[in-house]
């Protein structure tokens, strides 16, 4: 019987296009890339490889220098065309030039009987090298897990709740033998703490008949599908506990991994947004260039291309490479234009969580918002109150929180909860303040104190 | 629109990095953002989309829930004005426009006042001019009675400014409440042109009609308690009768600063406040709350007649609904805690009670009661923290 949670904070932004169940051919990119920058936590990427050699899809690309074991490989096979670095010869994007039909490595297959005899030692090996494991993310801190770690419990969101976030159970469409397989090795990882957690309407077919898991239900607004947001409801992290999380997609990718002996890079992504013509699903593979996966799709105006939700995706432009997180992109119009008196005047369009003068938009709150990237307003101090407590549904003050982040205070963080959050949990927090502060960097500044304190 | 936008593009290459103005830029942007959203966009990674609402459109808010008080003490100062002078037959209209030609010159010198010396610090530190000072221009007028000279409400305007908001570093960094801190330094500094009987009704070059005070019903109340007489049944005698029935109070007919009196239009304001979201209804609610628990207090132990004035009397008397509802919600100087927000309330009402009652030199209680709560904010919001932060540690370690 699974357990339901009703959360009432949070806001859902009612952002236009979103994609409609459909999934559309496309030709797929040339070029795609993997960024090191995807994964937090890294001490220091090590290149494994150099501009010109040959990858399969599942060879590795480069190791960090924090636990050499784990692999981070190529999602499809090709030729390592450039390599960018950035300041201090840090790694910035890894690009590969593919192959028109993708060359697989081939990892060991495993029957049925051979995975129930695998040890906790021999799933982690097979895991690791095998290219899975840099989709392992532990809490605190959401950084990479760490494969010498024992976690109490593996927790994944099998719903994002983001806005125009695409349909998980799409996303898994066909794939729920080696979700069930990838459950099955989680639960070497972790023996009966596999979370699964869904939304609150019925359970989709991929989820319906797994097995040793533990399902919970969420209801609520945004935030409700964020996996932080979840334990913090089914069991609070403090400093001495250690989870994993995992999305789902990967979670597929390890059931294909073992029973095919490949890793499987591909996925489906929504194409979602208000400057995209037809909002749809496209089948591509991590790392892909954008320009491909919109390729005329998109109206003709100055646009920003958003690899992941407009929350706490990142601005990558059409020439930009999809993060390895990801399954949704999303193209929004640019606001660098001044409004006059826009401060000002009323408006039914713009959306705000605030009811403050002039903002009608909460009268209509399920009509469809057409947003641009302009802050509308300039950066101040902290000024109004109660705000963030309203829309983050954890027993934590966000106000406190951040401003003994501001102020390095790490006594006052940890008791104030900074184990729990990561940046996505408080992008809320950040999209409604009136102060128009960088909530999500703030956040990250404290956990990487934390973490190095 | 592209007229003023090439106005302020023709003036930027002068006061850009570099350039013989440039101390003046963030003038130059503080003036442009008023006139036009400005065109920032968000960074390549957090939030790709913000709110539509910025502190300029809060404090905004705060300013429309003002208006409906501003307007009716223009229109009251010219009422008390012609009631106090023995003209009987003056209009509407001429009420409102006498009222404003004493108010409009005080509003006038607290924003002319307060945006220079904004304006000055935002030149020397060069962080951007902020939005508080907009809202704080309109509510020193209003806790200001309308016979106050124009150069104790600049000096008045200057000291709060400097001495509340900018020593500390500007709006969200002050503790007290910046309009009461200028109340506070004239009622300290010039006692005589902002207490006392005379100040609140503006008589002009006019005598007043025989018999007339000008006292309002607290300082009845203080009177009354120092003779050991008995106050509600004085007030019959009033030379204006009705002037301190309930409903006339509630309504705000009556002498006072000009933008206090009508507990009406406060609660209007209150409304605007508390839909939008802008002010917290718990702090307003709570500081009733505690005044007339307080009120009550004193009727049980009444041992003269002012303590024995019925604890709904608080309410509507003096500046408490406009304290309340306008200075206690200011959201940098109050409690941050929700639950805080119900102790500093209710604080703010007992105190202004034991003020009004028990404290002779001081008829009236909540502009420092407000601040003295104020200063105590920070202390209940420790608790209220420290509180939160044992019940976490106890739920994490279950």
């Amino acid at each position: 019987m699974p357990q339901t949670f009703h959360l009432k904070k949070g806001f859902n932004i009612p952002l236009a296009g979103r994609a409609l169940l459909s999934e559309h051919e496309i030709s797929q990119p040339d070029s795609f890339a993997v960024k090191p920058s995807d994964f937090k936590g890294l001490v220091q990427p090590k290149l494994l490889v150099s501009v010109g050699e040959n990858v399969k899809a599942g060879d590795p690309l480069f190791f960090d220098k924090g636990s050499e074991e784990v692999l981070f490989v190529a999602p499809v096979s090709g030729e390592i065309s450039e390599i960018i670095r950035g300041e201090r010869r840090k790694i910035i994007e890894i690009r590969i030039l593919a192959d028109k039909e993708i060359d697989y490595k081939a990892f060991q297959k495993q029957t049925k009987t051979d995975i129930n005899n695998l040890t906790r030692a021999e799933a982690i090996a097979a895991l690791t090298a095998g290219g899975i494991w840099p989709s392992f993310i532990q809490r605190p801190f959401g950084v990479l897990a760490n494969p010498s770690d024992e976690p109490s419990a593996i927790y994944i969101s099998a719903f994002d709740s983001n806005p125009c976030a695409p349909d998980m159970a799409y996303l898994l469409r066909g794939k729920e033998g080696v979700f069930q397989l990838g459950i099955a090795i989680l639960n070497k990882l972790a023996k009966g703490n596999i979370h699964v957690n869904l939304d609150s309407s019925e359970i989709p077919s991929v989820f319906s008949s797994l097995e040793e898991v533990n399902i919970n239900k969420f209801s609520g607004p945004h935030p409700a599908g964020n996996v932080g947001v979840q334990i913090h409801h089914i069991k609070p992290i403090g400093k001495n506990d250690k989870v994993w999380t995992i999305d789902p997609l990967s979670v597929a990718r390890i059931g294909t991994l073992f029973m095919e002996g490949i890793y499987d890079a591909s996925k489906l992504v929504a194409i979602t947004g208000s400057e995209i013509i037809h909002p749809h699903y496209v089948k591509t593979y991590s790392g892909a260039c954008l320009d491909k996966l919109v390729a005329e799709n998109f109206k003709k105006t100055n646009a920003r291309f958003i690899s992941g939700n407009v929350l706490s995706g990142e601005n990558v432009g059409v020439r930009g490479y999809l993060g390895h997180f990801h399954n949704q992109i999303a193209v929004i119009p640019e606001g660098d234009e001044e409004e006059f008196l826009g401060w000002m005047l009323p408006s039914f369009e713009k959306l705000s969580f605030h009811k403050a003068f002039g903002l009608f938009s909460f009268l209509i709150p399920k009509k469809e918002k057409v947003l641009d990237t302009n802050t509308n307003g300039e950066q101040r101090n902290f000024t109004i109150s109660g705000a963030f407590e309203k829309i983050l549904p954890m027993d934590i003050l966000p106000t406190y929180l951040f401003k003994s982040i501001i102020s390095n205070d790490y006594d006052e963080m940890e008791a104030l909860g900074i184990y729990e959050v990561i940046e996505e949990d408080v992008a809320l927090c950040e999209y409604i303040d009136v102060s128009k502060n960088d909530i999500q960097a703030i956040v990250r500044e404290g956990i990487e104190l934390i973490r190095n304190s | 629109m592209k007229l003023l936008q090439n106005l302020f593009d023709s003036i930027k290459p002068h006061v850009e990095k570099g350039a013989k103005y440039e101390k003046l830029h963030t003038l130059y942007e503080g003036h442009r953002t008023i006139f036009f959203k400005p065109s920032l966009t968000t960074g390549p990674t957090g939030v790709q989309v913000k709110d539509a609402a910025d502190l300029k459109r809060v404090m905004f808010t705060v300013i429309v829930a003002l208006i409906p008080c501003l307007l009716f003490g223009m229109w009251n100062v010219g009422h008390q004005h012609f009631l106090a002078t023995g003209v009987v037959d003056a209009t509407f209209i001429s009420k409102f426009l006498l009222g404003a030609g004493q108010v409009l010159p005080i509003l006038i010198v607290s924003y002319g006042v307060g945006l220079g010396v904004e304006f000055t610090f935002c030149v020397i530190r060069n962080h951007p001019i902020e939005e508080g000072f907009l809202v704080t221009g309109i509510l020193i007028p209003l806790v200001m009675p309308a016979t106050i000279p124009l150069w104790q409400v600049a000096m008045a305007t200057a000291f709060g400014v400097f001495i509340a908001k900018e020593v500390f570093g500007g709006t969200g960094m002050n503790i007290l409440n910046v309009a009461l801190t200028s109340r506070a330094f004239l009622y300290f500094a010039y006692p005589s042109q902002i207490a006392g009987d005379m100040v609140w009704t503006y008589l002009g070059d006019q005598v007043a009609v025989d018999g007339f005070s000008g006292a309002t019903l607290l300082s009845y109340g203080a009177a009354a308690a120092a003779n050991g007489t008995e106050m509600m049944a004085g007030l019959g005698g009033h030379w204006y009768a009705g002037m301190f029935d309930f409903w006339n109070l509630f309504l705000g007919v009556i002498p006072g600063s000009i933008g206090e009196t009508s507990v009406l239009m406060c609660l209007i304001g209150a409304t605007i406040l508390v839909l939008t979201g802008v002010g917290s209804w718990k702090i307003i609610l709570s500081v009733f709350g505690g005044a007339w628990v307080m009120g009550m207090i004193y009727n049980l132990a009444g041992t003269n007649s002012f303590m024995l004035m019925p604890a709904h009397y608080h309410l509507v008397v003096g500046g408490l609904a406009f304290g309340a509802v306008f200075m206690a919600t200011d959201p940098v100087s109050a409690a941050q805690t929700e639950t805080g927000k119900w102790i500093y309330g209710f604080m703010i009402g007992v105190l202004t009670v034991i003020i009004r009652i028990s404290n002779p030199a001081y008829p009236e209680g909540i502009m420092l009661a407000i601040l003295f709560m104020n200063v105590f904010a920070p202390l209940i919001d420790y608790y209220v923290v420290e509180a939160h932060k044992k019940r976490r540690l106890k739920r994490a370690t279950i």
